[in-house]
Order: structure tokens, then C-alpha cells, then sequence
């Protein structure tokens, strides 16, 4: 089934913030956000602006009726600042005025007079500072230390990445409007409603019941609007609140980028021991995760750098530490993968450290500890692995022996080109770490006329979601498609919800909209029972026909539904759903946090010319566990696209802070991501079929994140490159790898930090 | 009172001429599938088609509408998606829809109308220039294979194509009716446009590419004196065994010169690596020079070509070298009142050979970390005259004498292209910035060199050149 927004997509008529028809009398409203990244605020002098023709007003935080408080996980986010800034672009006040136009010319009449304090960007000064956000978090499984001792082999090293712009196309923005009761609408580009209400509730002192945040879709998202959406929403609704009009913002792209955090930047230690053999039977590792300026979704992105710290393989003795810092950056934050691929990225550097050192193929060293089911995971959760599977399926498919072979006769005959292959397998745990937060709920409506109505707590970001809601509910009441329609994500109609994130969104959903439908199903098959005289239990619905047994009844699904609202039966439901079976205990780090895991190994092939330090990505080949895929269209889609966001952010997405914490790459023409002419020139991906996970919805295993994370192959590979034309090469595990490192790299420049 | 027509809408308009057609379309006019993404050409959310009669006929061509000024819409065509669209999807929209070739959908107006776009020209429809007509519009979603699936599948469609691009495209629901009676309604609207309004300074704007991306606010206020259409600043000639071009010859221009496809083997890989397609379509070689950037793409291409530059004020007119252009950083040889009105060239003999070469963080659609070009006059095996520039290596465009002159009357070897390197290493002062660091754009520009003989000297043993060590 082809996704259900494609068609207005296409014609350019689907409704994003941006297109929503203003109400007259509408305002449009602008941040002015700290030049500086980190002082004490001395004064704020906003006469000269005030006195522009066509300003309104212009928020500061003496505006608050509520707490000037956003911070979700730890308390430690002011909306707008008091005394202090933390980085910049950090916003200190909001204008409001009668054009955009008009508010942002207004931005540039302020005065601030900021003492500046000490700027610190690097996580690992900050740990030294002792400036951290939470308490560092050790997972431990066996004892690391002792068995590093009957190691036969030791590698240690230092593995890096920088963070990631999400750079959706449709940058952040929220409209609100006032209702009746001192009530507030508000269209958010969220990913998270509820949070979005949660947090407006608070800073503007009213109840949650008050506050209806509509979302019909996003222009992306990826992370980057699952908090920090927020701000935006609330400045307008805090502006609309004082002056009863409604109040538009949408930021463009240089604010966005500025004001915006992005995927946490790692610095992280590690030390591996393996035997004679190759097993891995010893892991450390130290994570410094840089939070930013607050907590955001830090901490929780820090836990997932945990879970997924030996990705697919196991290893009987770990000690895993990490240390969420606090510099002046903005607030980064939740971006696909999550920390996940942070964790990864280390381990695989430091099989890569131990394969250099002894001479074999990485892929050796991977293969041989890949994780099997029946063991461990240092969480404590029992794996369930199709790891093997998917290595085995990859290696045999695309023929690896050949491919090798293939790559050494080439760099053999050419001087000016290398190629290099790498192997990348991944493993990803599907659920919110939090447990909580794995419940979703979805109302669903049957119209007299038989049509279908669907509000679930999900947003729909490209990923397709609502498609997918669809697909659930035609499948459970077997009717056609083309007789549902989701509707927007409204906090009004569903409530409490967790947000579009953590690859779950389509399970908890999906799940909630599958109890809605059933629940519905049977009232009406009761109904149906009645009419056609047998009993509930033979009725069955098929392509809109009711049958009993095998024989068709004299009656459709328009005429029962009918029928079942003539009887005063209801057809409506609210289903709820809490993924079962899952739990975690903070105190001693174990549990089975995850509903299910999804594997996969991406082979990858690249071509380094080596004159000019650029290089191709030739080929990725996949072959990824897609539990019994819903809609394969859709999910070829998530990892197509999630491949190539993890190449992005692995080779040409360079964020660059200067050292008084001011962004340098802060628009499209100094922040490169992939363009059509740098994706994988060839690109396969098959699907293992599996069917184990019955918390998956329809056993179709989630697919927003994981293939991200395929993308680690390309640094691998493109460093495996660098080694074929100079085995000397002193190329650090520092991503991106991009043409500078490369070309550095190749010719053993020191890198001019 | 400016005069288009926008869609099947005949537009007059009494607006200041110098707000973004961006903004006219989505805040004027309410059509809001042309989507907002960055502002500065570099995404291709808002790409939009514009039609205009040239030589007599009706050519379509797809542009940044962030980076337009309303005023360059003066009598022509501008088409957004919904003026793209018919009755249920057209052979594009349906491919892009069964491909799965849009996921969030907010860059998807912008690739479906480039594509539209490319339906319409005349181009040789092959795959690679369909694919070249979406290379400026970013998609953060998909990955783009779903979208070079749908592709081909367009091109499959055109293939065939026997009649008259538009009336195929039309019989074939690529595009609605009204276009076939587009060529005649532009016919009848005038040409041209003079601003009646007087306000100072009278800003000089061609393409805009580079204008817009810093000024957009600003340039709304002011009075405009439109260069780009001007019919004395356009047009490539052959003069002799010279090539005179208007100044307001635009990438794409030079890219479908027969002239400068002769003369220039490679030229489409070159072209390929400056900007996009759509940013190819405004943006002049004057605007290039001009702008000053020390890594613009043709001041580079044209320093080692060492072409002229013919300035005009109202009162005079006066010549001077391109390599004598560039004062200090954005300080120019030329006089407020003064445009540039031609540059010349002088075409390669036979015996010439010239490379381009250009390295950044994304191999398309980026500024360069360092650019560079060679044009050297072979007398044999012995350069007669060679011309060596690079870009990002200092505060100007840089022409390298030093290192040009050193290859003067010598043949190529390892040792002598070793000679130049260490040459120009001191005509050159990088600074770090995010581009690259300094010591990177040192070891860069060295490979570029490296990387120009070995191109244009293949039977030559270069590759000792390239080791590790």
C-alpha cells in the first residue's frame, strides 16, 4: 500500500505549519537569542525596539504567569533566560509584532550587555569541571577488569563523533490561537504533543485541559522536534495568552540551526581484550557525552549509548560508564538512533583497533562474537538473535569472498584509486528505555455511513505512520483503505500520549488501534449475530461482506454498521495499549527493557581517490531483519533513507563550534548533507523474514532507527581504504571522515585541530 | 507595473520589485506548495519553472524562487506545482507516488517541478541529465533511491517522445492544456521593464544567487536596476579568435554554448561541479566576478584563461584583465558607477590544454574548500605559456604568476610540477575556517596541481607523485 499523504505530497497540497490560512489579526513573533554562550546578563535594553512601528509586545521571563521551566528529564531549563545564558542563541526574549518582517528587524534594535564567563564546548573539560547533568551511569555484566588479565590480546583507544543537524526541511514553528475560556489552540510542528501541553501548561499556569496542540504532520523530524518543538509552541501560546490574537512563528533556517541542539557529540575511551582466538571476552568503555547547555533528552539518549555498547555481539565481561556533560552548546538532543549509534561506533572502532593490530580482516573479529540467542546482553535482557542469520544471508548473498577479491585485484592494478569493503552488523532494542512511556492510545470512530475515523497519538513525519494505522485498522475490520482517514494528532482526542519516537511509534499505535478495532468488531458482530439469527462466534467480516460460518449473509459492512447505530450500540472505542513483559530496574541496571531486538549487517564497498582525498560509496548491501514487513514500500523507504542520514552523518555532516561556543556551519551552504549525487550508487536491501516478535505489530518490526546505523560501515570502509594506500596512516576513529580527515589521512598530515 | 504570468494567471503587479518571487507566490498569492527550506538556493524546496521566449521559442528552465527577484519575472512564465498539476497526478506525481518517492513530502513540490521541468526541455532524455535537473533539491528522508527509481521510470515515459516537447507533454498528462497557449500570451506582453521608482542607492542586480542569500530583507526597499535580461549583456559570440560573452551570461549559458563545448572537452564535468541546475540557471558570470568570492567557481575557471573584462559607466568605457580585477578581500578594480559589461577570452588553439578542478565537503552543490584551473599553450612537449589559479587560498581569487611563469618554456616532469608546487605554496596564505584548516588547503592545493598534470599529461610519468610517504 502506497503511503496515504502521497498523493496531496505530490501536488503539493498536504498542510504543513506553514500553509495553515491565517486568522486576520494573526501576529508573528521572533527569539532573540543570547549572543554570547555563557555570562551573566548585566542589562536588556528593548526601548528601541518596543518603539518600532508595528511591535506589540516583547516577552521576557518576568512574563511567566506559570514556572520558567521546560526542562523535561531534570528541571534545569529556563524558557527564557533570567540571569544567565548558557549558550548561544539561548532565548532571552520573544517580540511580537505585526509582520515577521517587522519582528525580525525589531531583533536587531535590542541591547544586551552580557558579562561572559568561561565557555567550555569540549564534554570531556566539562567532566573535568565536574559539570555534569545527571549522575554518571555504569552498566556491568562479569567482571572486566579480571579477565582483561587473561587476555591474549589488548587494544585501548579513543573514539569520536560529532554531532548531527537533523536539518528536516521544514524547519520548527508553531501558530496559536485563542479560544474561548482563556483556552489556547496551538498548531505545533511536535513530534511530542503532549509534551508540548505538558510543558505550556506549566510555564503559563493553567491546566493541561486548557491547552489543544494539533499536529497533522511534520516536514520531518527525525529527533529533532521531539522536545525542542516545544520553546516555540510556548512562546507563541505565552504571547497569545497576554494578548488574546493569534500568534505565529516559524524560524528560519539560521535561527533554527542555531538555537536548535542536535544528535550529542561523543568523545569515549575504550579497551578491549580478546583470547588467541579472536573472542572478545573483555570490554570497557567510557562515554562523554556532550548534553549541551541543559539536560533535554540527554540522559535518556546517555542510557541508550549503554544498551547498544557492544551492538551485535556478545561479550561476557563488560563495564560500560558514561557521563552525560554539560558545556554551552544548545541543548542536544534525541536524533534516530539515539545513542545508540554512539555506543556503536566505539565498539566497532575498537575491533577495528584490535584488526589492525593483528592483521585479520575486522570482519573476522566481528563475526566470531556475534551474539547468539540464549546469551546476555550487559542489560541483563536474553537475546533473541537473527545476528547470525543476517551475517551469514549478507555474506553468502552478495558472494563477500568474491567482493574481496574483487576489491584486492583492484587496488593492486590501480595507484590513484583504492576500494574497501566493511562489514557492519547492528542490533537495536525496540521500546522506550523508559518503561513507562511504552503505552499509547487510539480512538477510532465508525460513522452510520461506514466510514472510519482515526485518532492515534502518533505523528506523522515521513515515516509513514499513518499508513500504517490504516493498514491495522482495514486489516481488523477487512474493509477497504479508502474507508478510513486518520486525523490529525489532537491532545483533545487523545491524551497522555508518549511521542512519535524511539522506532515505537507504529507498535504502541498500531497495537492501540488494533484493541479499538477489535473491541468494535465484536459489538457489531454481536450485532450481526442478532440480525442474521446465529451465534456471535461464527461471524466473520471479509472484504466488507458478513459471513456466518462460510456462507454469505444478506448483509455488507454499511448495512451492519447501520443497523448496529439504529441498535444503539456503540461505535466507538478508545483501545489502550501497554507493551507487556518489559521492565527495568535503575538500581542494579538489569531487566528486559526491550520488547524485541531487530538485526541486520550492511556490507559496504567504497572507492577513496586518492589524489584528491574525495571518495564514493559504491555499493551497500543489506540484508536486514524485518520481523514479516506491513508494508515492505514503506520500510524499504525507512532504510533507504536512515542508510543514508548515517553516511551523512559519517562523512560530509561536519558541526563546527568555534571556541567561544558560536556555530559555524549555521546554514545549508556550510552544513553539507547527502544530495543525489552522494548516496550509494548501488543500494540492496534484502528482507529476512522472521517471525518471533509478537509485540510487533502485525510482526512487522520497527525500522525508523536502526538503519541508521548501517551508515557506521561507510567510516569503516572508507578507513579500510586509507590503510590500503598507506598501511601507516595515523587516521583517528574521528567521525565524520570528511574529504579534510581523508585527504590528512591518506598523506599523514597532522590534523591542525 | 510588473507583468507575468504566474500559472494560468495573467499577474500585474504595482509590488516592490525586489522581494523574493518566493514570497509572492507563498504570501501574495497563497500557493503554498512551494515550500520554504533555507533561503538561500541551497535545499531547491521552492523550486518553480520560468518560461521565456528565446529565439522564438517558449524554453522552460527551473530556479530557486528564494533567490529570484519579482522584477526578473518581467514577461515571463512562472510555474509552481499547482500550476503543474492536472486532473489527478501527472506522469510524474504517479511515479513519485508508486516509487515511494516522498516520505515527510515537504521537498517533494520542489523535485516533481524540476522534473517537470526536464520533461519540457529539449534536453537528450537520458537518466544522467534527468537525474542532473533534481541535483539542487535536498531530500532528508528518503535517501534518494526511491526518488532515482521514479526517475526512471519518467524517462522511460519520454523516451516516447516525437513531437514538440510541450504538445508531448501535454498529450501525455505531464502537464496541464494552458501551456500550449503560454508562448502566445507572453508574446503579447512587453518585454520591458524600467522601475519607476526612485530611491537611493540604485542597487545592481543580475541573477540575484548571491544577493539574495545576504540581503533578502533589505533589497526589498530598494530601487533595482535589473541587469539580468538586459538583451546587451547576454549572448556568447565568437569574435575572431576571441569569445565575448554579455555579463549576464549565466553557468547554464556556458554550459549549452556549442562554442564553448568545442573548445572545452570536459566542460560539462567542470559545469557539474559548480552549484546546481537551478542555480546555473541565474547565476552570471558577472555576478561571479563581482561577488569577489575567493572561491568563486568561473573567476577561478576565467583567471587562468585570462580573460578581459569590459567595464561601462554612462560616460565611458574601459577594459581591464580579470588578473587586475581583485584589489584586497571583495575590494575590486572597478568604480561604483561602473557595471561590467562583456568578457572576453581568448579560445583555446589546438595545442592548449585546460583542467578544472575543485574539491569540497560535498562533491556537488558546495563551495569549494580549494578550486583551482591550468591552462597552458603547448609548443610540443615544451609549455610555451601556462596559466594557474586556485581559490580559497587567500583573501582574493588568487592568479598564480609566480607559479605560471615558473612553467614557462619547460617541459612537464615530477620534477618540475614538484617545483611548481613548492612555488606556489609561497604565493598562497590560507586561512582555517569551515572549509578546512589552513594546513589542509596547503596539502589540497598541491594535490589539485598534482592532479592537473596527471590529468592532462597521461603519457607522462606522474605517479611517483602520488605515494604515501
Amino acid at each position: 500500500m502506497k503511503n496515504i499523504d502521497s498523493y496531496t505530497h505530490v501536488r503539493g497540497e498536504s498542510v504543513y505549519l506553514d500553509d495553515i490560512p491565517l486568522l486576520s489579526g494573526t501576529l508573528f513573533g521572533a527569539v532573540y537569542g543570547s549572543p554570547v554562550a555563557h555570562g551573566k546578563i548585566r542589562s536588556l535594553d528593548l526601548t528601541d525596539a518596543i518603539a518600532m512601528a508595528g511591535v506589540v509586545h516583547i516577552f521576557t521571563h518576568k512574563d511567566i504567569p506559570g514556572v520558567n521551566q521546560i526542562g523535561g528529564i531534570v528541571a534545569d531549563e529556563p524558557l527564557l533566560a533570567e540571569d544567565e545564558v548558557h549558550f548561544n542563541g539561548m532565548p532571552v526574549a520573544f517580540v511580537v509584532a505585526t509582520s515577521a518582517r517587522i519582528a525580525q528587524a525589531a531583533l536587531h534594535k535590542i541591547k544586551i550587555e552580557v558579562d561572559e564567563l568561561t565557555v567550555v564546548t569540549d564534554p570531556r573539560i566539562a567532566k573535568e569541571n565536574g559539570s555534569l547533568i545527571v549522575s554518571p551511569r555504569t552498566f556491568k555484566m562479569g567482571d572486566a577488569a579480571q579477565a582483561f588479565k587473561n587476555c591474549a590480546y589488548i587494544f585501548e583507544g579513543v573514539a569520536e563523533t560529532n554531532g548531527q543537524e537533523h536539518l528536516y526541511i521544514e524547519t520548527q514553528g508553531a501558530y496559536a490561537l485563542p479560544a474561548e475560556n482563556n483556552s489556547i489552540k496551538v498548531y505545533s510542528s511536535t513530534q511530542g504533543p503532549t509534551a508540548v501541553q505538558r510543558h505550556m501548561a506549566a510555564v503559563l499556569g493553567i491546566p493541561m485541559h486548557r491547552l489543544e496542540i494539533d499536529v497533522t504532520r511534520l516536514g520531518g523530524g527525525f529527533g529533532g522536534k521531539e522536545d525542542q518543538a516545544t520553546p516555540w509552541a510556548i512562546f507563541c501560546a505565552l504571547a497569545t495568552y497576554h494578548l488574546h490574537k493569534p500568534v505565529k512563528y516559524c524560524l528560519n533556517r539560521m535561527e533554527d540551526m542555531r538555537m536548535t541542539g542536535k544528535r550529542n557529540p561523543y568523545s569515549s575511551d575504550f579497551k578491549i581484550g580478546l583470547t588467541e582466538d579472536y573472542t572478545i571476552v573483555a570490554y570497557e568503555a567510557t562515554f562523554y557525552q556532550n548534553a549541551g547547555a541543559a539536560a533535554d533528552l540527554s540522559p535518556a539518549v546517555l542510557e541508550r549509548t549503554l544498551f547498544h555498547c557492544t551492538n551485535s555481539y556478545f561479550i561476557a565481561n563488560v563495564t560500560a560508564t558514561a557521563y552525560s556533560c554539560r558545556t554551552n552548546l544548545p541543548p542536544n538532543t534525541a536524533f534516530r538512533g539515539f545513542g545508540g549509534p554512539q555506543g556503536m561506533f566505539v565498539i566497532e572502532a575498537a575491533i577495528a583497533k584490535a584488526a589492525e593490530n593483528l592483521g585479520v580482516p575486522a570482519s573476522v573479529i566481528q563475526q566470531k562474537n556475534l551474539i547468539k540467542t540464549g546469551d546476555e546482553f550487559p542489560y541483563g535482557q536474553i537475546a533473541a538473535s537473527e545476528a547470525a542469520a543476517c551475517w551469514g544471508k549478507a555474506a553468502s548473498l552478495y558472494k563477500l569472498d568474491r567482493l574481496t577479491s574483487k576489491v584486492e585485484e583492484f587496488n593492486t592494478g590501480n595507484l590513484f584509486f583504492k576500494k574497501a569493503i566493511s562489514l557492519m552488523p547492528i542490533c537495536f532494542g525496540i521500546s522506550f528505555t523508559k518503561t513507562l512511556m511504552n503505552q499509547a492510545r487510539a480512538l477510532v470512530h465508525v460513522y452510520m455511513d461506514g466510514s472510519v475515523t482515526i485518532s492515534t497519538g502518533a505523528v506523522e513525519m515521513g515515516q509513514g505512520v499513518n499508513t500504517k494505522m490504516v493498514q491495522v485498522a482495514a486489516a481488523v475490520f477487512s474493509i477497504a483503505a479508502s474507508k478510513i482517514k486518520v486525523s490529525s494528532t489532537n491532545t483533545y482526542r487523545v491524551a497522555n500520549t508518549s511521542p512519535s519516537a524511539a522506532s515505537a511509534t507504529a507498535d504502541l499505535n498500531g497495537k492501540a488501534v488494533e484493541v479499538a478495532c477489535l473491541n468494535i468488531l465484536n459489538r457489531i458482530k454481536t450485532v450481526a449475530a442478532e440480525i442474521v439469527d446465529r451465534d456471535a462466534s461464527v461471524i466473520e467480516i471479509k472484504d466488507e461482506k458478513v459471513f456466518a460460518g462460510n456462507e454469505t449473509v444478506p448483509l455488507n459492512w454499511n448495512e451492519l454498521i447501520l443497523a448496529a447505530y439504529l441498535k444503539r450500540v456503540s461505535l466507538s472505542e478508545h483501545g489502550h495499549y501497554a507493551t507487556p513483559d518489559i521492565h527495568f530496574n535503575y538500581t542494579t541496571e538489569k531487566g528486559h527493557p526491550f520488547a524485541y531486538h531487530v538485526y541486520g549487517t550492511a556490507i559496504t564497498t567504497v572507492t577513496v581517490d586518492c589524489i584528491r582525498g574525495t571518495y564514493e560509496v559504491d555499493a551497500v548491501e543489506l540484508v536486514h531483519d524485518f520481523g514479516n514487513s506491513m508494508n515492505k514500500l514503506i520500510d524499504r523507504g525507512q532504510i533507504e533513507g536512515g542508510l543514508v542520514q548515517g553516511i551523512g552523518w559519517m562523512t560530509m555532516e561536519e558541526i563546527v563550534y568555534d571556541e567561544k561556543g558560536r556555530l559555524r556551519s549555521n546554514a545549508l551552504s556550510t552544513y553539507k548533507v547527502p544530495d543525489i549525487y552522494s548516496v550509494p550508487k548501488i543500494l540492496d536491501i534484502h528482507f529476512l523474514e522472521t517471525n518471533n516478535d509478537s509485540l510487533a505489530i502485525f510482526k512487522s518490526k520497527a525500522v525508523g532507527e536502526p538503519p541508521l546505523m548501517y551508515g557506521i560501515g561507510t567510516f569503516f570502509a572508507l578507513r579500510n581504504a586509507i590503510k590500503a594506500f598507506n598501511p601507516h596512516s595515523n587516521i583517528e576513529f574521528s567521525a565524520p571522515l570528511t574529504p579534510e580527515k581523508m585527504l590528512m589521512g591518506l598523506y599523514n598530515f597532522e590534523n591542525a585541530k | 507595473m510588473l507583468h507575468f504570468i504566474l500559472n494560468d494567471k495573467e499577474i500585474k503587479t504595482s509590488l516592490a520589485p525586489g522581494i523574493t518571487l518566493l514570497d509572492f507566490i507563498r504570501y501574495q498569492n497563497q500557493l503554498t506548495g512551494t515550500k520554504i527550506g533555507c533561503r538561500e538556493g541551497d535545499c531547491g524546496a521552492c523550486s518553480v519553472l520560468v518560461g521565456e521566449i528565446k529565439d522564438g521559442n517558449l524554453i522552460y528552465h527551473s530556479v530557486t524562487s528564494c533567490l529570484m527577484a519579482l522584477g526578473n519575472a518581467q514577461g515571463k512564465h512562472i510555474v509552481t506545482i499547482e500550476g503543474i498539476n492536472t486532473s489527478g497526478l501527472n506522469a510524474v506525481q504517479e511515479a513519485f507516488a508508486e516509487e515511494g518517492a516522498t516520505q515527510c513530502g515537504f521537498c517533494t513540490p520542489g523535485f516533481i517541478v524540476s522534473l517537470t521541468g526536464f520533461c519540457i526541455t529539449d534536453k537528450k532524455l537520458v537518466y544522467e541529465n534527468a537525474i542532473d535537473a533534481i541535483n539542487g533539491n535536498i531530500c532528508r528522508c528518503t535517501g534518494y533511491k526511491s526518488i532515482e527509481r521514479a526517475t526512471a521510470i519518467i524517462v522511460k515515459k519520454l523516451t516516447e517522445r516525437n513531437a514538440d516537447p510541450l504538445q508531448f507533454a501535454v498529450d501525455n498528462n505531464f502537464i496541464p492544456h494552458y501551456f500550449l497557449g503560454i508562448k502566445q500570451r507572453l508574446t503579447d506582453i512587453s518585454d520591458s521593464y524600467e522601475s519607476n521608482i526612485t530611491l537611493s542607492p540604485v542597487k545592481k542586480l543580475a541573477g540575484g544567487t548571491d544577493l539574495y542569500v545576504q540581503q533578502h530583507e533589505e533589497l526589498e526597499d530598494m530601487d533595482i536596476n535589473f541587469l539580468f535580461d538586459k538583451e546587451i549583456l547576454n549572448g556568447i559570440t565568437q569574435e575572431n579568435n576571441n569569445c565575448v560573452m554579455g555579463a549576464s551570461v549565466t553557468a547554464a549559458d556556458i554550459a549549452g554554448s556549442s562554442l564553448f563545448q568545442q573548445y572545452f572537452k570536459d566542460l560539462q564535468n567542470h559545469i557539474k561541479l559548480v552549484s546546481s541546475t537551478q542555480i546555473r540557471n541565474m547565476a552570471t558570470l558577472a555576478g561571479n566576478f563581482t561577488n569577489a568570492s575567493p572561491i568563486g567557481d568561473f573567476t577561478i575557471f576565467f583567471l587562468a584563461l585570462n580573460a578581459k573584462l569590459i567595464l561601462r559607466n554612462n560616460s565611458e568605457v574601459r577594459a581591464i584583465a580579470l588578473r587586475d580585477f581583485y584589489k584586497g578581500y571583495k575590494v575590486l578594480a572597478k568604480e561604483d558607477d561602473e557595471i561590467i559589461e562583456k568578457i572576453s577570452f581568448a579560445l583555446p588553439a589546438e595545442n592548449d590544454l585546460f583542467s578544472f578542478e575543485k574539491v569540497c565537503k560535498r562533491s556537488y552543490l558546495d563551495i569549494a574548500s580549494v578550486n583551482s584551473a591550468l591552462h597552458v599553450k603547448m609548443d610540443g612537449a615544451v609549455i610555451k605559456e601556462a596559466g594557474l589559479s586556485a581559490g580559497g587560498v587567500g583573501p582574493i581569487p588568487a592568479f598564480l604568476i609566480n607559479s605560471s611563469k615558473h612553467l614557462t618554456g619547460k617541459s612537464v616532469s615530477v620534477k618540475l610540477v614538484q617545483e611548481v608546487i613548492e612555488i606556489a605554496q609561497k604565493e598562497i596564505a590560507p586561512i582555517s575556517d569551515v572549509r578546512g584548516t589552513a594546513v589542509y588547503k596547503r596539502l589540497l592545493l598541491s594535490q589539485l596541481i598534482k592532479a592537473h598534470f596527471i590529468k592532462l599529461f597521461p603519457s607522462i610519468p606522474l605517479e611517483k607523485m602520488i605515494s604515501a610517504s
